[in-house]
């Protein structure tokens, strides 16, 4: 059996047919999307090829902008949520009472589809009879805020959801690799006098660089193509105030029939990622790895 | 030695395997286009016509059942022909037309949206243009103003099954209470707003999340301020600057700072909105026909409550030039037969079928006003139906929604806009002006 795996022409005959599908279902689109971004098309009359016109009216469009930078600052919030979840993470793996349950309780958001999340969060976010505004309404505040229909307060109302729904996710990868450090590591500091604080900042932090690292940019990326709960919850509105780079794509493809420039959109999306992702390790490049010994 | 044996006889069981793939695929494939086209030219084969519609069992029963009706009974009419179906919701169902079409693979009968939707689809040359069928067996059976929501260029391309328009439904019992009668004017009606306000009471529910509820009432404001057609004439110029525009807007606002919407109406769906009509929180609610089931034959309703509802005709304006039977409405979805279709003339006498036995039941069985004429002394209809009916005689006008009338991107920035709007992120003004910049950008 060695002898068939070591000859390339076998090789290349078991790794062609997958090989094949990721090109067919991932690459190929990413090009035809890259294609269509060049094209005045609506999706159904035939295309006009107009060149690089797409992309001059996106580097123009107001809205587009906009949801460009609710985007980025949503990548930002999520980048610095991190810390808080790493906290977490950080107090679950020390010898806390119920670590276990608490545990669970974080992740059980990420267990429910987001579509079910948004449908929980529109009742709670309801502007007369949610749980949001009747609690304040038993406190005594009389102008109870329209939370999704506020231009001004729709887009913090949406990223509370969304950061919670991946609190678990984070926190659980956190605190596997805390749970990684050898324990010997951490009983040797605290013989040699070191406290809890010490060894978080000194010891597990610096061991648990890796991860962050990968978690930075799993935040990032993900932030920027979000789509599914603001689809949802807000469909962009009121007049764009909660719109991002991903539902203005949906919107343009598929409300405006503008199928060429909602590709622009796409293309531009992906480069976006890729420059943020390249970016991300760039900065965070170490060059010595740390071993446990 | 033996392994090679085995390692060559494995791949050619593997490629074996994807050549048959794509043969089997591509043989299939030339049979059913082969069986089609035979079928089409001979006529006394059998013929499978292909439909997609978007009803499905569950939220809109009564038309998936008469829909299977219609077609039961031309199958068992016509036994060499076989129609098959595939039913999506609303959303799903414009994003595959759209995919379906892109491919060249539309079925040969299916739905559309008037106007500004059929456009793009026109241009691409999908659907066939069904004039014969007007002047012929159809001759004078639709509602006049119907089917030229459906024409381009001087070609009909599609016939419309259901007729709206969009009364403002309102709640007897709490109107009642109040001592309120029915609003005739825009004073009257911010007098009954007041009241209602007054009371602790949401005096229209509304959900403008999304927006072409909202649209409802500019749609309204701009017609009884401007005059009927006003909005027509606007959108085919490509022109916003008429002053009824701008006052429709402000009018707008002004409701809206009298409170007349339910709080936070900007972040609600329409579905969220009507529950606060049905449970009885809010004391009016403008929506299209299409929700008179609800009041009159739905079981699922109790008859309490649509004994309370009523409904009466968008108030005048003071000064204003519109006149109170000018609707705002229009056709919903009308049946097309695909361009690219094998069995095109089967296709299409199944759509002449499928429109008329439509007209016949659709009022009767699913209390839906067809696009067809209806003779209200013929049929049993509950009494909210007869006078909408009635009232439908009577109309002067008819304004096509004007979202449907504007290409789709215009269409899009305008929902946007009137949510801007309600929401008073813009000035009446301002709206005007972004409302023409995106009429004028043509898409």
């Amino acid at each position: 059996m060695h002898k068939v795996m070591s000859n390339p022409k076998m090789i290349a005959l078991y790794v062609l047919p997958s090989l094949l599908l990721i090109l067919g279902i991932i690459y190929v689109p990413i090009i035809l999307t890259g294609y269509y971004g060049l094209m005045q098309w609506d999706g159904v009359s035939p295309m006009t090829f107009i060149g690089l016109e797409n992309y001059k009216t996106l580097l123009q469009d107001a809205a587009f902008g906009n949801s460009m930078l609710h985007s980025f600052l949503f990548a930002v919030l999520s980048t610095l949520s991190l810390s808080v979840y790493m906290l977490i993470a950080l107090v679950l793996s020390g010898q806390i009472k119920g670590a276990n349950l608490l545990r669970k309780i974080y992740l059980i958001p990420m267990l429910l589809s987001s579509v079910a999340i948004a449908q929980l969060w529109l009742k709670i976010y309801h502007p007369s009879s949610g749980i949001l505004n009747s609690f304040l309404e038993a406190l005594g505040v009389e102008e109870t805020p329209d939370w999704l229909a506020d231009p001004d307060i729709v887009l913090t109302a949406l990223f509370v959801p969304i950061l919670w729904q991946y609190a678990g996710f984070y926190i659980l990868i956190y605190y596997a690799a805390l749970k990684n450090i050898p324990s010997s590591l951490i009983e040797a500091a605290r013989i040699d006098g070191a406290n809890s604080l010490q060894i978080a900042l000194r010891i597990k932090l610096p061991l648990a660089a890796e991860v962050i690292k990968v978690t930075v940019v799993l935040a990032v990326v993900g932030s920027l193509k979000y789509f599914d709960l603001i689809y949802v919850m807000t469909d962009g509105g009121p007049n764009g105030a909660s719109e991002v780079m991903a539902s203005y794509m949906y919107s343009k493809a598929f409300r405006s029939f503008d199928f060429g420039y909602a590709s622009a959109i796409g293309f531009f999306l992906l480069i976006v990622c890729l420059v943020m992702t390249w970016g991300i390790r760039r900065l965070t490049a170490t060059k010595d790895t740390i071993e446990y010994s | 030695m033996k392994k090679q044996v085995y390692a060559a006889a494995l791949t050619t069981a593997m490629l074996g395997t994807l050549l048959a793939g794509c043969g089997g695929g591509g043989g299939t494939e030339g049979a059913g286009s082969n069986s089609g086209g035979t079928a089409g030219t001979a006529g006394g084969e059998k013929v499978t016509l292909k439909m997609m519609h978007l009803w499905p069992d569950g939220s809109n029963s009564a038309q998936n059942k008469l829909v299977k009706q219609i077609i039961d009974d031309y199958q068992a009419a016509n036994p060499k022909v076989t129609i098959q179906t595939e039913v999506l919701e609303n959303e799903q169902y414009k994003n595959k037309l759209k995919v379906l079409s892109a491919s060249n693979n539309l079925p040969d009968v299916g739905f559309t949206w008037a106007a500004g939707f059929l456009e793009p689809y026109i241009k691409g040359n999908m659907f066939t243009p069904l004039d014969d069928l007007l002047k012929g067996d159809l001759n004078g059976k639709f509602v006049s103003g119907t089917t030229e929501a459906y024409a381009i260029d001087g070609k009909t391309y599609a016939l419309p099954v259901e007729l709206n328009i969009v009364p403002v439904y309102y709640n007897k019992e709490i109107f009642k209470k109040y001592n309120l009668t029915p609003p005739a004017t825009l004073e009257e009606l911010k007098t009954v707003i007041k009241t209602l306000t007054d009371n602790g009471v949401t005096p229209v529910a509304l959900g403008g999340k999304d927006a072409w509820t909202s649209s409802f009432w500019y749609m309204y404001l701009a017609e009884r301020i401007g005059g009927a057609g006003l909005l027509d004439k606007s959108i085919a110029s490509g022109t916003f600057t008429d002053p009824g525009l701008i006052q429709a807007g402000r009018t707008m606002q002004e409701l809206v700072d009298l409170k007349a919407f339910q709080k936070g109406f900007n972040g609600l769906s329409n579905d969220e909105a009507k529950s606060e009509f049905m449970n009885e929180k809010a004391a009016m609610y403008a929506m299209g026909t299409w929700e008179v089931p609800n009041y009159t034959t739905n079981p699922d309703v109790p008859q309490a409550f649509k004994d309370k509802i009523g409904f009466f005709k968008f108030p005048t304006v003071e000064g204003g030039k519109g006149t109170v039977n000018n609707w705002v409405g229009g056709p919903g979805v009308g049946l097309f037969v695909s361009e690219k279709s094998k069995v095109k003339e089967e296709a299409k006498k199944f759509v002449s079928y499928f429109v008329q036995k439509w007209g016949e039941n659709s009022v009767t069985k699913a209390g839906i006003i067809p696009a067809t004429k209806v003779d209200t002394a013929a049929v049993q209809l509950p009494p909210m139906f007869t006078e909408l009916l009635s009232e439908l005689n009577k109309a002067d006008k008819v304004t096509l929604y004007v979202d449907v009338q504007m290409k789709p991107g215009a269409s899009e920035e305008h929902h946007n806009l009137v949510q801007a709007l309600a929401g008073k992120a813009l000035t009446p003004e301002e709206f005007a002006k972004k409302q023409e910049e995106a009429l004028k950008a043509g898409k």
